[in-house]
């Protein structure tokens, strides 16, 4: 019934609140061994989508299954397959660093012995050797992080499940977790990442699916999103309040793809300068540039606040 | 529903390893306190007291402050304890991400809020002993009938966390619920000294049962309406601790 590839199935999973459908009807599947994003806006629903796909809130509707087995009925063998990395700071503070790693472990009936050689191993993957007597609030906003990350390997997960793991973080670290989560997955780890950087999502990811209110709007390679929704180059064009009712005149006459952001146009699926010319009122209002996810994201998801 | 599983214990080893680190900082509330309240009420007061069988005042009120401290200890711990770590710290939410379920976490921390009555009661009974205060063997039984106490009080105080918007919530179950059983359960007077509609109240308030099956283990001697106590407890423990283990999930996995 379900392909044995797919160690995460979900059919037609929704969540309803009271006024809201914070999920709507998604059916996924992530293959063995991939690094999957999830984006989008803040209130798109991914967190509930996390929620759900680790057993920890169950659906309204719709069924889950992990490594082909469902989720209503193993949740318990399923999480001991997971390691969850959360967004929130969920670290035991009345524990010092080694405290809050061997007590974790314990969760999942790890042996003493056991617990405390993979506590020192974690620590040393991210760098934090030194401070296994720290208590949490000593700790830097980076270092809580990685301390997160390192306590999510314990149980040697065969899927990492990621909420926004390098919000917040300085370059450096936020480098040595990328690092680390390409080698983890070429151990054969599956990820589910779930993020607001986009470059971190063209960097780690083979698929990515953009979510939006409850729903997925697209799903597919970061590359294949790109070149569908803006092409492979976007154009910028700086505009004033004067020019920008020509400018847009122009683009339509031209019947070129653009979107127009105020103070500035952006022109996508453009392969050359001809193409645009005399759009700006001087050639330097006109930037070019090659297209991100962010421009995907913008075009999906749009340009305003969401609340 | 869902019962919980023999991983709630690893709840139960959380809390316990925490408590051994920051101890001394509980100790004076629970152990102290009672102390003091049972020297200074029993030889302070009880100067000006008369018991009608020429029973000591002091001897009157130590099976009482070691029912009602009981109390405090695991309302306190499900109460604000459990609170922080639910809200300001976010422990259940780490835990429940692992193979443990909500079930196990709040039967973890009901059991845990039981095991700080046992402690309790049996520190208080020790000292009371110490004093000469206790004459029966059968005062023995006091600290696994503080542990079922225990379960009931904090069962009772996870079904009030489980409906809390904030922490301030709980100050009204302590002013208007906790303090006066504290006073109204037979602790420092006989409930026979109370009008008529007391004495009913009184007996239908969870502390009262376990006040009068404490006094009877502290003097040894029994009567046929202390099987009803026990009834009671049980009854209450049970029917809380189901409650509270449906509403917190309610609260935990929406």
């Amino acid at each position: 019934m379900v392909p044995a590839m797919s160690v995460i199935k979900t059919e037609h999973l929704t969540k309803k609140y009271k006024q809201l459908v914070a999920v709507d009807d998604i059916s996924l599947e992530i293959e063995e061994g991939e690094c999957f994003g999830l984006l989008g806006p803040n209130g798109a629903g991914k967190t509930t989508l996390i929620k759900m796909i680790t057993a920890v809130s169950p659906p309204t509707a719709g069924e889950m299954w992990i490594q082909g087995k469902s989720l209503k009925h193993f949740a318990r063998q399923a999480k001991a397959v997971l390691g969850v990395v959360p967004q929130m700071d969920n670290l035991d503070p009345d524990l010092s660093v080694l405290q809050n790693l061997l007590t974790f472990a314990r969760y999942f009936d790890i042996p003493r012995d056991e617990a405390s050689r993979r506590s020192r191993e974690v620590l040393k993957l991210f760098e934090l050797e030194g401070k296994q007597n720290s208590q949490i609030r000593e700790l830097s906003g980076g270092m809580k992080r990685r301390l997160l990350l390192a306590r999510g390997l314990l149980n040697h997960p065969r899927i990492l499940v990621l909420d926004e793991p390098t919000i917040g973080l300085d370059p450096q670290a936020k480098y040595l977790v990328w690092h680390k989560l390409a080698e983890l997955k070429s151990q054969g780890v599956t990820e589910f990442l779930c993020t607001q950087n986009m470059e971190e999502a063209t960097t780690l990811c083979d698929r990515v699916a953009i979510m939006h209110q409850g729903k997925i709007l697209s799903l597919d390679k970061p590359q294949e999103l790109i070149y569908r929704y803006v092409g492979r180059e976007v154009i910028e064009v700086e505009v004033s309040p004067e020019e920008r009712g020509r400018a847009i005149a122009e683009l339509q006459s031209r019947q070129l793809d653009f979107e127009d952001a105020v103070s500035r146009i952006y022109v996508f699926h453009v392969d050359g300068d001809k193409l645009v010319q005399g759009i700006a009122s001087s050639p330097d209002k006109l930037k070019r540039r090659p297209a991100t996810l962010e421009d995907v994201f913008f075009r999906l998801t749009g340009r305003s606040l969401i609340e | 529903m869902k019962l919980f599983s023999w991983r709630f214990i690893r709840v139960w080893q959380r809390d316990r390893d925490v408590f051994l680190k920051l101890w001394h900082s509980e100790a004076p509330g629970f152990v102290a306190e009672p102390i003091i309240i049972l020297l200074a009420m029993g030889t302070g007061l009880g100067a000006y007291v008369g018991l009608v069988d020429g029973q000591k005042y002091i001897e009157f009120i130590v099976p009482g402050i070691i029912a009602s401290y009981a109390m405090f200890s695991a309302s306190f711990e499900c109460t604000y304890g459990s609170f922080v770590r639910m809200e300001f710290q976010r422990t259940f939410d780490a835990i429940i991400a692992t193979p443990l379920n909500v079930e196990d976490v709040i039967a973890g921390e009901i059991f845990w809020g039981a095991t700080r009555s046992f402690m309790t009661g049996t520190a208080i009974l020790i000292v009371a002993s110490a004093f000469g205060l206790v004459h029966s063997l059968w005062a023995l039984i006091i600290p696994p009938l503080a542990f079922l106490e225990g379960l009931m009080f904090a069962s009772i105080a996870m079904l009030i966390t489980s409906f809390a918007p904030s922490i301030y919530s709980f100050n009204y179950y302590f002013t208007l619920v906790v303090t006066p059983m504290f006073f109204f359960s037979g602790v420092f007077f006989p409930l026979s000294s109370f009008p008529e509609i007391v004495q009913t109240m009184s007996w239908v308030v969870p502390l009262t049962p376990v006040v009068h099956l404490t006094r009877a283990l502290v003097s040894g001697q029994f009567s046929l309406p202390l099987l009803l106590a026990l009834t009671l407890i049980i009854v209450l423990t049970v029917a809380f601790f189901l409650t509270s283990l449906t509403t917190m999930k309610r609260r935990l996995t929406a």
